[in-house]
């Protein structure tokens, strides 16, 4: 049948599947934007191309999907690039749409014109600049492809004008041309036996739970394997809710701001199973003398990761998914061989940490509001089954910290990129991957001011999205490195609370919009935006500005030097740094 | 420096190149040679990237090469396992009293000389790049005035192929997400 290349392209995301897109049109994508009218995809039409990439990436987090963004060429497609380079470094599967100017016009600095697949190479899995309106179905199913498997990440497809304009045969589904794509196949058995006798042998293991076991959905797998073995489990940034936070093996959160239990059980277990994690700075500190005795397994889908930063003992290249069903058939085999693992004292040590050295903040009645406390409340009300987005910084951390997760895909952040205004619209994304579900975004007044306009586009859609601010009046993830490391020389990092008005604007957006500024009327205020369900709720905390996110490994440093923070006594930080290990 | 030779088949598509060039700095890898052409294949080209192996990892920029979707495959050659050339064309001034003597070294290297005039000579070398380095050494007290080197290619000896084990079939059509 004789299409534009504009329709092939609707057609082709139709017949993969798509049911939403997150976009904003222009000059070169408009052929595009004609099909789409009488097309079954649901286009938002956002009011940043950032918010159409962060969205995509809520989407994708949320559903485990590929979300899928539009924009047009030259700003428009530059404006993704934030949200490309954030699903480049969380391994997020996006397709970008853009649109480029007609090809013979490309090179001759034309109106609107970038060259958006080479400033996008070094932040996309892959990308291509479609000069054929024959390939148009190819190269969207191969972008598909290549976003959603192996390593998930972002892929851009560029489309110029005159290609969307011109007539094409339509046929699908196409011929997939990808000879030098490799995802890894099973591993050997023998590596699976030897990570299964590891694991089995070792007095002080850790299960290091990366975001790879959301990413494969295999944290069932992982609480099967952690019971098996007996072995404490952490979770990055990445992988919250991996791991029931509840469960009585569950260490919390690793790395600079982790849990003191998680950082201490790392830095002195004898053995690392590492899983869909990489040995990130934030996580491993100074890397020369993170977990000195471990010997490490390491698992991921991406061989470049294996021995990246830590030299494993066992490198185990596969899907997480089908290794982990391997590996937990193979402990039990190992069990039934040999025995059960002694790990007994090992926990009761980790027991030992975590009732010790426990994430402590103090909320005074009639004193600042604290941030902890405000995350501790909506935890409690929600019961741990809301899907709770973070902007970056301290809020982020404090939510990190102290929301009791309870299943995976109920976290979403950016977290290898650290992209402030990442939350208002991936919950966006998120809600409308999971409508009738409850998504809170809990967002600085910093980032919130980068992409809040996306309020306008969920009130218009009518998404019950939470924008919780945690409103302390300054950068203060920065503000406190000042306050730490620059000797209280506080520069540039002062926002203040009352420019805008936050309940003002939220209302000026079709939301509602909510104040609280005492410990008091968190309850009930989080129940009244809780209840709102036809527009977000946004509600302006007045959080304590001086606050600080603690435990702290200061950057560069070991993990071994820790600090607890101002909640804990001298003699406590004492103990905690010389901790007696069997 | 201890250098290691990267063998790279990529598809000949635009902008592979710019890719290849693109992950060296964004992973900040030091390249001291590349080197790029066809082959018996019109859709495959083969590049030779030398790397500096004292100051970039090796086994990533192996394994971060072969992520790249247009990468087909990437051998690592053992100098003592290959057959390294290089061609060098070097322009040297002449010194008419030292002419006789700039033609003896030039002998010496199997260089020929492709261009002659009054008072320089062009001179077309091909040898391994160690070589080549001592030739220039020779001809840099003739005064080298103008000089242009290919970068290494290098072929493994023996009858193993970089084909090898390449395997053609396309991957499975994936119609979810
Ligand atoms: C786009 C971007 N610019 C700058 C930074 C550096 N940065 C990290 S956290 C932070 C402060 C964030 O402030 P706010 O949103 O108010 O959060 P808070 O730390 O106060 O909770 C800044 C500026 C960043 N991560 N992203
Ligand atoms: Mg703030």
């Amino acid at each position: 049948m004789e299409v534009t290349g504009a329709q092939a392209l609707v057609r082709s995301l139709e017949s993969q599947g798509v049911d939403v897109v997150f976009g904003l049109p222009g000059g070169a994508i408009l052929p595009a934007y004609d099909p789409i009218r009488s097309s079954s995809l649901r286009h938002i039409l956002v009011r940043h191309e950032q918010g159409a990439g962060h969205a995509a990436e809520g989407y994708a987090w949320a559903t485990g999907r590929v979300g899928v963004c539009i924009a047009t060429s030259g700003p428009g497609a530059t404006n993704l690039v934030t949200a490309l380079a954030d699903a480049y470094m969380d391994s997020v599967p996006i397709v970008a749409i853009t649109g480029q100017v007609p090809t013979a016009m490309i090179g001759t600095d034309a109106f609107q014109e970038s060259d958006i697949t080479g400033i996008t190479s070094p932040v996309t899995k892959h990308n291509e600049l479609v000069t054929d309106p024959a390939r148009i179905p190819a190269a969207i199913a191969e972008a598909f492809h290549i976003a959603s498997t192996g390593r998930p990440g972002p892929v851009l497809v560029d489309l110029p004008k005159d290609i969307l304009q011109a007539q094409t045969t339509w046929s699908w589904p196409p011929s997939m041309d990808l000879p030098g794509y490799k995802i890894p196949g099973a591993p050997e058995g023998s590596l699976i036996e030897q990570a299964a006798r590891a694991l089995r042998e070792a007095r002080r293991p850790v299960l290091y739970v990366g975001g790879g076991v959301v990413k494969s959905d295999s944290a069932p797998a992982v609480r099967e394997l952690a019971e098996l073995a007996r072995t404490p489990v952490t979770t990055t940034l990445m992988a919250r809710g991996a791991f029931p936070d509840s469960h009585p093996l569950a260490l919390g959160m690793p790395g600079m701001h982790g849990a003191y239990a998680a950082v201490a059980a790392l830095q002195e277990c004898d053995l690392i199973v590492a899983l869909g994690a990489r040995f990130d700075d934030r996580v491993t500190g100074q890397l020369a003398s993170f977990a000195p005795k471990a010997k490490v397994v390491h698992v991921d889908i991406d061989p470049a990761e294996i021995g990246k930063n830590r030299r494993p003992d066992v490198a185990i290249v596969g899907d997480l998914r089908t290794v982990l069903t391997d590996l937990v058939t193979a402990m039990r085999a190992e069990i039934d061989a040999n025995g059960a693992p002694d790990t007994a004292s090992w926990v009761t040590l980790t027991d030992g940490w975590k009732r010790s050295y426990p994430l402590r903040y103090s909320q005074e009645a009639g004193g600042p509001l604290k941030p902890q406390h405000v995350v501790e409340r909506l935890s409690a009300l929600t019961g741990g089954d809301a899907i709770v987005v973070a902007g970056v910084g301290q809020h982020q951390m404090h939510a990190a910290q102290h929301y009791r997760f309870t299943k995976p895909r109920s976290w979403i952040n950016s977290g290898g990129a650290g992209t402030m205004g990442f939350a208002v619209p991936a919950a966006m994304g998120a809600q409308i991957g999971r409508p009738g579900e409850l998504v809170v975004a809990i967002d600085g007044d910093g980032c919130f001011q980068m992409t809040g306009q996306e309020l306008a586009t969920c009130a218009i859609e009518g998404l019950p999205i939470k924008v919780l601010i945690f409103n302390n009046g300054f950068l203060g993830m920065v503000r406190q490195w000042q306050e730490l490391f620059y000797e209280e020389r506080y520069s540039e990092v002062h926002l203040g609370t009352a420019i805008p008005d936050y309940v003002k604007l939220a209302e000026a957006y079709g939301c509602v919009g909510l104040r609280c500024d005492n410990a008091g009327d968190v309850d009930s205020v989080l129940e009244k935006a809780l209840s709102v369900s036809d527009v977000p709720a946004v509600v302006d905390f007045r959080t304590h500005d001086a606050e600080g996110v603690f435990p702290m490994v200061p950057a560069g440093h070991a993990n071994d030097d820790i600090v607890l923070g101002p909640e804990f006594t001298a003699a406590e930080q004492q103990a905690a740094t010389r901790k007696e290990v069997i | 420096m201890r250098t290691h030779t990267l063998s790279v088949l990529v598809e000949n598509k635009p902008g592979v190149l710019a890719h290849v060039a693109g992950l060296f700095s964004r992973r900040a890898f030091n390249i001291t040679a590349l080197s790029v052409g066809p082959t018996s294949d019109p859709k495959v080209s083969r590049m030779t990237i030398v790397v500096d192996g004292d100051s970039t990892p090796v086994d990533q920029v192996h394994k971060q090469l072969e992520k790249l979707v247009r990468v087909l495959k990437v051998t690592e050659l053992e100098p003592e396992e290959a057959i390294e050339r290089e061609l060098a064309l070097i322009k040297v001034r002449v010194n008419p009293d030292l002419r006789a003597e700039l033609l003896d070294v030039a002998t010496s290297f199997r260089a020929s000389v492709v261009d002659l005039n009054p008072d320089t000579i062009v001179l077309e070398a091909v040898c391994s790049p160690g070589r080549l380095d001592a030739l220039l050494t020779q001809l840099a007290r003739h005064g080298t005035c103008e000089l242009v080197r290919t970068g290494m290619i290098a072929i493994s000896r023996g009858g193993e192929t970089i084909t090898d084990d390449m395997d053609s079939a396309p991957p499975e059509l994936a119609l979810t997400h």
